[in-house]
Formats: structure tokens, C-alpha cells, sequence
């Protein structure tokens, strides 16, 4: 029972903190709640499924501002597009956030800009996705144990 | 030697003459060109003599007396002098020469008399120094240097004969004879020579000739320079009268010009100054450099440069001034345009400086309003977490202490959402990103929504009623959504701020404003007469109000029978064709011309005192602090009401009475064509379709609303329309109305779509009445276990019976009301202080937990079918999720063609459109699909070039492809700013949600649109 309360405070801690840190906000909340016995790995599979987009979209973006002269900035746009509405989707805020400022660069022509954005939304994409993959080793060693996973408001 | 000497001196005296630069002949002491040689050169040139005017006799004393001329003509004098004494002493030489030979022959004679002896003399030669000039000139070239040609034979005389004999003698004599013929023929020969080198010396011009040559080639050479020079010079003398002067452009004789001072030659500015300048330097001995202007009226304005030096005497005294003046007036216009050119410079500069300053002002303005604009933004997305999750505890069980917080809190929240969107809406237009949009729209329906949704948040008993004038054009041409926005507005804020009586619109046409200065005069005498008659109902406007309604209400009662003639459910086109064309015929003429509409909302609460009516238009500003801390709000929406007037060309003004009421007026110029007549638009077949009640929004001048209730919402255009409703009719009236009695009860205001099947029953009674008799099972279910409704409608008919001006409150009616109603009573006053009409919405979502909890059971029943169209794949897994806890299950297409063939083959109940969409976009998507709820064709689809969806009926659904009613759209859009909303409603969407979507966010829609 110690073993499950620890885990379910380290648990609690490292949610509360991934929120104080803003990677993730309250959609990722409302994700949670979406979970239950029906779909018990519902919050994996979206965010694995959010991984494996984001993974798509910036090798997109990637491949597009390869070029020296003529970027598709429409085209990065559309795929920047597409990643905010799934990163917002999923409350992915930092991810977001940068996904923002990378359309205004994107609106701008800017290629500098776009580039820089495209490396913090890379290196972004990667913390939370290290992050949420704690998260998710915390939540199979606390079902392993047997313990509930607690509801973070 | 004195050949140097000369030459020195040649060096010093004329070097200073001649300009430097045609110096080139460096082998030659003179640069002046060879008399012979070159002169070519110098008879090519016409040289006009005439301008220079020389007092010979004046020059003549002058170099006598100026020490240059003097020392030049000194030298001169000299040359010649020498050259006259060499021919003289050549001369002279040949003379002695001659008469030494004379002599000599003399003297042999006698020798030869004597002795026979003669001596043989040479003279040395004594060269003269000859000038300089001379070997240049080639003056003395025939003089005879030498006479070396005389032969003085020396020889002896040589006799045969013996010395002293008669024979000697007379050999002697003989030969002597000889000789001395000889000697005679010898004098003859030099004495012709003599008279040669005479006349050779005659033939020689002479120095004085030579001398005024050089001096003339002098003179040439200076005119040759000096002919195109615009310059003047003369030389005056003590008493600065002209003695020599020499001007190219002479415009006077020289008669005029020599002996005269400037001034008695000239008027005008600056020949005072000349002449005084000319006095200075003669004072003070030094030369000068001046520029003058001269403003006479021989030249006109000549700008000169005038360089004035003295001259002195040998005894050193100023005898006079040589002057020499260039005009420069070209080059003064010039500088001077440059000096101007330079101030304007340097003006624009510094208005570009000023200019560029204020730029930056604007811009850090404009960066601060965006920066606003933005920081409302962001913080709008967290603050309405906040509220949602606020509103998501209000559902919770809460004790009344907590409820009473929470309510705070809730409102609290929507002020501060409000406030945020004000900000967002004022920004807007200030930055001039506000876009208008024209789009046609009905004002009565306008008036009548914006009035139903004030009505069913009401939390006062007021009355609201709507007045729209028969001249007012059925549809007109403007931005609805603007509009909209304004009179809500206003409506709110007359609400807030009058506390018993009522609050109404009032639309009438008026003839164009005179601050449109456009000349043109719309308004007929139909729309005079009845600004009129509107200005009489509003000066009576609180007292006598009911009057003139009734008197409307009686009016419009009579139209409506008209209408109702034609009111069929099978044919409603035609009717309404008719109808509109019979109402507006006296303004068909018109094809498409501006109308200026005014709009009244008037109301009878506290007023505005005087001295705060100037500032009610600014932004933050409230009548006073009091009113502030008493009313709440921004103080934001009269300024953006009139901010957005003033974008459409109107005008928003205001007058008040303290404690009798205040009336916000506002008249805006709307385009309305009468040519394209309703048949055109499909929204009118739709609405038949529906529900055969567009007359009510087409005509119906008057709108009546009670407060809070559900009667209020049926209470307009009188009660004969049920009487006349066909059993068959009613039922189906009935039977809508049913369906969305419970649900909508609470959620008026944002359900446009189905509001309008409200007209088909106008009275609460009857509804009533209808509920009572007709218990269907559909309703049953919902209605007769809930002592809610019945007691709710039970005071519908209470207010009802007030509307109708009975006005009296039955006892009955009080005592009948149930726990809820009580309720409701005590929350208005909980929320009192803040009222919104939005807030009472969401309040009263508060109620509807109970409510969900019936209709959860009957969606268990029959559940909606929801159609998903979303291209983002984490949005569809979450969105899904989020459904199916709601408990729907969701059909889910990725764009908008995949939505429109879902659409034809199966029979939503509602859409979720994403707006940003690949292949075809929400907004398109929604218009292909409001295009066949319209029209019943995919022809739009076709033609926005997609395959046809259909191939063949069979795959019809019988109900689906006639369907009679419109599915609910509802957007969602990650651009949160109302702009995008409107880019949504403008396209038929009925409502959005901005991502990402929440549960509650979802909760609220299906709440709002499933029945």
C-alpha cells in the first residue's frame, strides 16, 4: 500500500509539475477524464498518436525549409496549422505556443524565423514526449501495483 | 647690356598685361602674336571697336599721371627714343662716313697733290644695341649695317715716265685727272646710296606707328578676351565721374556715360551703393570686392560683382578708382534658389522628422492597442477555462452560501469576458481591422431577435417592444452582424439601467441626414408623415406607450388578416410574394438606393443628467463613480456602438431626462433593392418550408416581449393568427413547438434557427391551452412529471394577461408558482447587480441539470445522429471521446466534400465543421449544404465543381433528401476572435465552438441544438 501511495504521490507531483511547467494544460486534463474503463488507454493512444503526427508534420515542415529559395510557406503553414490544432487538442501548450509564433513567421515569409521555430517546436515535441512517457511508466507501475491512477485537478 | 635691360624690363612692365594662361610660346619673350604670322587668327574675329570710349586726352593725362600708365608709356617713350637715336646715329655715321670719304678724296687729292698718298680708314664697328623688339619686329631690317662696299683703291700711281719731266707731269696730271674722276664718280655712286638709304629710311615706318600697332593688337587681344565677358570696367576719376569705360552691352552713348557719376546716370537701388562703395575704397585706398544688386530701370534687376581698386598718383594720392563689374545675376538667382532649396530641405527634413516622430508615437499607439488587443486575447482562453469550469461546479451540488459564491464568481467572469471583448471589438476598429460586411437582412426580424433574446435573459418585469415602421424596407443591405451588435447593446444598457416601465425599439425611415451631405433626398413623403407619427409616439413615451402600441398592434392586427388570407402551408411562395409586393408597391419604383433608418431604443429608467450626456460616448466613462460601483460594466459600449456607427456612415446620438428615461438614436444609411424580389432568396423558401411564418418576420412592425417568460416569446403580432390556423396547421405547430419547449426554454437566445417557429403561435395562452389539451406521448414524457413547466407556463399566461393590458396580477398565479419560480426570484436578485444577458443564460443552465436529467433519458431514445468533420486526427480521437461520454456516437469525415456526401446520404441532426479544412473548407461546405436544405439540389455542390455526390435516386433516403428542416452547423475554429465568428455565421454556420474543444464546450452546444 506504501509502494502505491508513493507512486500515486510521485505521480501527483510530477502532473502538478508538468502543468506548473506549462507542457501541458487543462485539455490534457480533460483527456484524462475522457478515460475510463471503456477505453483505459485512451490518453496513450491520442498522445501516441499525437507523436506520431508530430513526427510527420515537422519532417514536413523540415523538408519544406530545406529548400534555399522558393519555401512552400503555405505549405509550412498548413502543417504548422495542423500541428497547433492537435498539440491544442491534446493541451500540448508548449508545443502550441511555439506553434503560434511559427505561423506569424510563417505569414511573414520568414525563413530564419520559421527555421528557429521549427527547432524549438523539435526540441519541444521531444521534452514533452519524454515527459509524457514518464508519465505513462508511472501510471503502468502504479496499475501494476494495483493502485488507481488519481485524478489531478 | 642694355638688351637685357630692355628685356627686364619688357618681363616686368608687360607681363602683368597679359592673362597667364596664353602664355604657351615658351620661346618667345612676347606672347603676343607674330604681326605677320598668325594674324589669321585675330582677322577672324570681328572686333567691335565702338564699345570702348576713350577720352584720348583724358587717357593720355592719366597715364601721365598714374604711375602704371606712366611707367608703361615711359618705357614706350624710351624704345622709340632709342630707336630713333640708332637711326640717327646711323644716319650720322654714314654721313660722317661720307664726308670722311669726301674728305679722304680731298685729302688724296692733296696727296696725291702732294704726296700721292692716301690713307686707307675703317670705321669700327659700333653696334647699337638693338631692342629686343627689333630682332622680333624686323623693324630695321634694310638698314644698311655696314658700308664695307666702298673700294678705296690704294694703290699707287705708277708713271713711266722720268720724274720731272713735262712728260712726267702731264702722265702725272693725266692720271691724277683719272683719279680724281674716279673719286667724283665714287662720291656720285655714295651720295646716290646716301639718297637710297634716305628714301630707304623714309619708306621705314616709323616707331610712333609701330608703337600704336602693338598697343592696337593690344586692344584687340583684349577684346578678343573680352567680347562675350559680361563684365564691365572703367576707370573714374576723384570726383567718381566715368573717364574711360568699357561695357559690351552698352546701353548708352558715350556721351551719356563719361563725365557723369553713377548716380547721375542712374536710378534706382543700389547705384547709392555702388557709389558709396566706390567712395569707401577710394578712402580708404584699399581694393574691394562687392556684390550689388541693382534695381534701374535701364537694366531691370542685374545683380553685379564689382571689384573697385584706386588709383594713385606718383606723389601717391587717389586720384581715382578703376572699377570692374561682372554680372552674376544668373549665378545670385541661382545660389539664391539653392539657399531656398536648402531652406526647403531643411523644413522637410524636419517635418519628416516631426513627421516620422509621430509615425513612431502612432505606431507604439498602435503596438500598445495590439498588444492589448493580444493580451485580451490570450488572457480570454484561460479566463473562459476558468468560467467553464466555474459554470461545470454550478451543476455540482452545491449548499446556498456556496451557490451565492459561486454566482459572484460566474458573473464575475463574464464581466471580465465582456470587458476583454469590448476591448477586442473597440481595438479593432480603432486599428481599422474591423471589416464590414453587406449581407442582406430583414430589420423586423433583427428587432424581434435582438428582442427576444434581451426578453429571455430579462430579470426585471419590463416590457420590451419593438416598433419598425411600414415605410421601413422589408430587407435591406447592411452588416447585420454590426447591427445587431449595436442594438444589443444598447438594449442591454437601457435594460441595465431602468429598473420599472419599459424598454423599446423604434425604426422608422428618415430623409437623409443633413450631415450625409450626399444631396440626394430618399426618404418620400410616406417616410416624412410617418417620422411624424413615430415623433409623437416618442415624446408620449413612457406614460402613454401603451396607447400607440395597441394602436400599432391594432394596425398591424389588420394586416395580419390580410396575410392570413393568404397563409396557406401548401403554397407559401406566392403568398409571399403578394404580400411584400402589396406592401411596398409605393416604393417599387426605387430599384437600389440608400435608406436612412433611424432606430430609437428608448427606455424609462434613470436617465443620464445633463452634464454627463457630452462624455457618454467615451471609452471607460460612466456617468459617475456611483453609477459605476451601482451598474458594473466597462463603460465600453456606448463608445464602441458608436464607434461601429460611425464605421457604417451613421450617426448615435442621445437624449435624456434624469428619472424619465433616455433614447439612444441612431440613423444608418442602408442600401435596399426592390427589384430582386423575395422569390429570389432562398432563405424565404426555406422558411416556408419550415414552418410557413415568414410573414411575421417580413412585415410585422410590432413586437411585444413580457419578461422571463415563455409567453413572452409568443406574445407578438396579436392573437388572431391562432384563431385562423387550420387543425391540421396547429398540430403541426403544436407538435414543433413541443419538441423544443423544454429544451429551449432556458437557451433562448442563441437558437435562431428555431425561434422563428415560435411566430406560428403568438399566444402563451394558447400554448398552454395546447399543452394542456394535447398531451401527446412525445411530450408527455418530458412535460406533465415536471411541475417546473407547468407552473412556468402557467405564469407565461399570468404575464400574459399583464401584456394585454388587463394588468392586474391574479393571486392565483403567485400562489401557484412552484419552488423553481421562487428560484428564479431569488437569484435575479443575486444577480441583480450584474445583470447580462448572458449571464442568465448560463445561470440558467444551472436549472437545466434537472432538465438534462429527463432528456438524458429520452436521448437514450432516440439518439441524434452527429456528423464529425474534422481532418485532424488527435481532434477527431479526442473529440470522439468526448462525444461518447456524452453519450453520441459520431459519424467522422476528413473534409468537405466527404461532409457534403454525408450529408446526401445520410440525415444528421447536427454538424460539427471544422473551418480549416484541405480539399474544401467548412465554410464552403456549410454553403453547399444550406444550398440544398434550400433549394433541394446538389446544384451548388456541381457547380463549386464536385462530382456529383448522388448518382442515382435509389440510394435517396426518402426523408433525407426533402428533409423540411435545416441541420444545425456548428464550427469549430482555433481563431477564437469574433471575426472569425462572423466569417461563420455570414456562412450559414449557426453557432461556433473554438477549439480546442472541451467537453463542456460541447455539452453547451448539444444542449443548445439536439433536441
Amino acid at each position: 500500500m506504501d509502494v502505491v501511495n508513493q507512486l500515486r504521490r510521485q505521480f501527483v507531483d510530477y502532473y502538478t509539475s508538468l502543468h506548473r511547467e506549462g507542457f501541458v494544460d487543462d485539455q490534457f486534463t480533460q483527456l484524462q477524464k475522457l478515460q475510463d474503463e471503456n477505453s483505459p488507454d485512451f490518453v496513450v493512444e491520442v498522445a501516441s498518436l499525437f507523436f506520431e503526427d508530430c513526427e510527420k508534420l515537422i519532417n514536413n515542415m523540415a523538408r519544406a525549409l530545406e529548400q534555399q529559395q522558393r519555401v512552400d510557406f503555405k505549405q509550412v503553414d498548413a502543417s504548422v496549422h495542423q500541428l497547433k490544432g492537435s498539440s491544442s487538442s491534446i493541451g500540448a501548450m508548449r508545443v502550441k505556443n511555439v506553434c503560434i509564433a511559427f505561423r506569424s513567421f510563417c505569414e511573414a515569409q520568414n525563413r530564419e524565423g520559421c527555421l528557429r521555430c521549427l527547432q524549438q517546436v523539435t526540441h519541444e515535441y521531444s521534452l514533452l514526449k519524454n515527459k509524457l512517457q514518464t508519465l505513462f511508466r508511472l501510471e503502468q507501475q502504479i496499475l501494476a501495483v494495483g493502485g488507481s491512477i488519481p485524478v489531478v485537478e | 647690356m642694355v638688351t637685357d635691360k630692355i628685356e627686364d624690363m619688357d618681363i616686368e612692365v608687360l607681363s602683368s598685361m597679359w592673362p597667364e594662361d596664353i602664355e604657351h610660346e615658351a620661346g618667345k619673350q612676347f606672347n603676343v602674336e607674330k604681326p605677320g604670322g598668325d594674324q589669321d587668327t585675330l582677322e577672324e574675329v570681328t572686333i567691335v571697336e565702338e564699345p570702348t570710349i576713350v577720352d584720348f586726352k583724358h587717357l593720355l593725362e592719366l597715364t601721365n599721371y598714374s604711375e602704371k600708365g606712366s611707367s608703361q608709356l615711359a618705357y614706350l617713350v624710351k624704345h622709340w627714343e632709342f630707336k630713333q637715336a640708332n637711326a640717327v646715329r646711323l644716319l650720322r655715321e654714314e654721313l660722317d662716313n661720307l664726308s670722311r670719304q669726301r674728305q679722304e678724296s680731298e685729302l688724296k687729292k692733296l696727296e696725291i697733290l702732294e704726296e700721292h698718298r692716301f690713307e686707307e680708314e675703317r670705321y669700327g664697328e659700333d653696334k647699337c644695341p638693338i631692342s629686343i623688339l627689333d630682332e622680333v619686329y624686323d623693324i630695321w631690317q634694310e638698314v644698311p649695317q655696314r658700308k664695307n662696299d666702298v673700294v678705296v683703291p690704294n694703290k699707287r700711281v705708277e708713271i713711266d715716265a722720268e720724274y720731272d719731266t713735262v712728260r712726267y707731269w702731264k702722265q702725272r696730271v693725266m692720271h691724277l685727272e683719272k683719279l680724281l674722276e674716279a673719286s667724283i664718280q665714287r662720291e656720285q655712286l655714295l651720295k646716290e646710296k646716301l639718297q637710297e638709304s634716305i628714301k630707304n629710311l623714309e619708306r621705314q615706318s616709323s616707331p610712333v606707328e609701330e608703337l600704336s600697332q602693338i598697343l592696337k593688337r593690344a586692344d584687340n587681344f583684349l577684346h578678343f578676351v573680352l567680347q562675350n565677358a559680361p563684365v564691365v570696367f572703367g576707370h573714374q576719376d576723384k570726383e567718381l565721374r566715368y573717364r574711360f569705360i568699357y561695357n559690351h552691352f552698352p546701353s548708352l552713348q558715350e556721351e551719356d556715360i563719361l563725365g557723369k557719376t553713377d548716380v547721375e546716370i542712374f536710378t534706382g537701388s543700389g547705384v547709392k551703393e555702388s557709389q558709396d562703395f566706390k567712395k569707401e575704397v577710394m578712402e580708404k585706398g584699399l581694393p574691394a570686392k562687392r556684390e550689388i544688386t541693382f534695381e534701374t530701370e535701364l537694366f531691370g534687376s542685374k545683380t553685379f560683382l564689382i571689384y573697385v581698386e584706386p588709383v594713385f598718383s606718383k606723389a601717391g594720392e587717389t586720384i581715382g578708382i578703376n572699377y570692374m563689374g561682372m554680372d552674376v545675376t544668373d549665378q545670385v538667382r541661382k545660389r539664391e534658389k539653392m539657399a531656398k532649396l536648402r531652406e526647403e530641405i531643411a523644413v522637410r527634413k524636419a517635418k519628416e522628422k516631426e513627421l516620422n516622430k509621430t509615425i513612431h508615437i502612432t505606431e507604439e499607439t498602435m503596438r500598445a492597442k495590439q498588444m492589448l488587443a493580444t493580451m485580451s486575447h490570450e488572457i480570454r482562453s484561460p479566463l473562459s477555462r476558468v468560467v467553464s469550469m466555474a459554470e461545470i461546479l454550478a451543476t455540482t451540488k452545491l449548499d446556498p452560501e456556496q451557490r451565492q459564491l459561486l454566482d459572484v464568481m460566474l458573473s464575475s467572469g463574464d464581466l471580465v469576458l465582456q470587458l476583454i471583448n469590448d476591448i477586442l471589438d473597440l481595438s479593432k476598429v480603432e486599428s481599422g481591422v474591423m471589416k464590414l460586411e453587406a449581407t442582406k437582412f430583414r430589420p423586423r426580424e433583427v428587432v424581434k431577435h435582438v428582442l427576444q433574446t434581451a426578453a429571455a435573459s430579462l430579470q426585471k418585469i419590463l416590457i420590451l417592444e419593438g416598433h419598425v415602421a411600414d415605410n421601413v424596407p422589408i430587407e435591406v443591405i447592411g452588416d447585420v452582424l454590426r447591427i445587431r451588435q449595436i442594438l444589443t447593446n444598447l438594449i442591454s444598457n437601457a435594460i441595465k439601467f431602468t429598473h420599472e416601465g419599459k424598454v423599446g425599439v423604434k425604426l422608422y425611415v428618415v430623409p437623409e441626414p443633413p450631415f450625409a451631405k450626399e444631396g440626394s433626398q430618399h426618404g418620400s413623403d410616406g417616410s416624412t408623415a410617418n417620422q411624424s407619427t413615430t415623433n409623437v409616439a416618442k415624446e408620449e413615451t413612457c406614460p402613454s406607450m401603451s396607447q400607440t402600441s395597441s394602436d400599432q398592434k391594432g394596425f398591424h392586427g389588420k394586416k395580419q388578416e390580410d396575410f392570413c388570407q393568404n397563409h396557406s402551408f401548401s403554397e407559401p411562395g406566392t403568398s409571399v410574394m403578394n404580400g411584400t409586393i402589396n406592401g411596398t408597391k409605393e416604393q417599387a419604383e426605387l430599384a437600389e438606393t440608400t435608406v436612412w433608418i433611424c432606430c430609437d431604443v428608448y427606455d424609462t429608467g434613470i436617465g443620464i443628467p445633463e452634464n454627463a450626456l457630452p462624455t457618454r460616448f467615451k471609452k471607460y466613462m460612466q456617468v459617475s463613480a456611483e453609477h459605476a460601483r451601482k451598474y458594473g460594466g466597462t463603460g465600453l459600449g456606448l463608445a464602441i456602438c458608436k464607434q461601429l456607427v460611425e464605421l457604417m456612415g451613421g450617426r448615435l446620438t442621445v437624449s435624456s431626462r434624469v428619472h424619465f428615461g433616455s433614447t439612444f438614436t441612431f440613423i444608418l444609411p442602408y442600401k435596399f433593392s426592390l427589384s430582386c424580389d423575395h422569390s429570389d432568396d432562398p432563405d424565404d423558401l426555406s422558411d416556408m418550408a419550415d414552418h410557413g411564418a415568414t410573414y411575421d418576420d417580413a412585415t410585422a412592425g410590432f413586437f411585444h416581449f413580457q419578461p422571463n417568460t415563455l409567453g413572452s416569446l409568443f406574445s407578438s403580432n396579436g392573437s388572431r393568427r391562432t384563431q385562423k390556423l387550420t387543425p391540421h396547421d396547429f398540430g403541426y405547430a403544436n407538435s414543433h413547438k413541443l419538441n423544443w419547449f423544454s429544451e429551449n426554454f432556458y437557451s433562448f437566445p442563441m437558437n435562431n434557427g428555431q425561434t422563428k417557429e415560435m411566430d406560428l403561435v403568438e399566444d402563451a395562452c394558447s400554448v398552454a391551452e395546447a399543452v394542456e389539451i394535447s398531451s401527446k406521448p412525445e411530450s408527455s414524457f418530458r412535460h406533465s412529471p415536471d411541475p417546473d413547466n407547468v407552473s412556468a407556463i402557467c405564469r407565461d399566461k399570468h404575464h400574459q394577461n399583464v401584456a394585454n393590458g388587463q394588468d392586474k396580477v391574479s393571486t392565483t398565479d403567485v400562489s401557484s408558482r412552484s419552488e423553481t419560480s421562487r428560484e428564479v426570484d431569488a437569484k435575479m436578485k443575486l444577480t441583480e447587480p450584474q445583470p447580462s444577458p448572458k449571464r442568465q443564460e448560463k445561470s440558467d443552465t444551472g436549472y437545466q441539470s434537472k432538465l438534462n436529467s429527463n432528456r438524458e433519458v429520452s436521448s437514450s431514445i432516440s439518439k441524434p445522429k452527429i456528423l464529425l468533420v474534422e481532418v485532424n486526427k488527435i481532434n477527431v480521437m479526442v473529440t470522439k471521446s468526448m462525444m461518447k461520454q456524452l453519450g453520441h456516437t459520431i459519424d467522422v469525415v476528413n473534409n468537405g466534400v466527404e461532409a457534403v456526401c454525408a450529408v446526401h446520404h445520410h440525415n444528421y441532426d447536427l454538424i460539427l465543421m471544422d473551418v480549416c479544412m484541405p480539399v474544401m473548407d467548412g465554410l464552403q461546405a456549410t454553403r453547399l449544404i444550406s444550398s440544398f436544405e434550400e433549394t433541394g439540389n446538389w446544384d451548388a455542390a456541381a457547380k463549386a465543381g464536385m462530382e456529383q455526390p448522388l448518382p442515382s435516386s435509389d440510394s435517396f433516403q426518402p426523408g433525407c433528401t426533402l428533409s423540411t428542416k435545416r441541420i444545425p452547423i456548428i464550427a469549430m475554429t482555433a481563431h477564437a476572435l469574433s471575426q472569425s465568428a462572423d466569417e461563420c455565421f455570414a456562412n450559414g454556420m449557426d453557432s461556433f465552438v473554438s477549439k480546442p474543444v472541451t467537453f463542456q464546450k460541447l455539452k453547451e452546444c448539444f444542449e443548445q441544438y439536439l433536441p
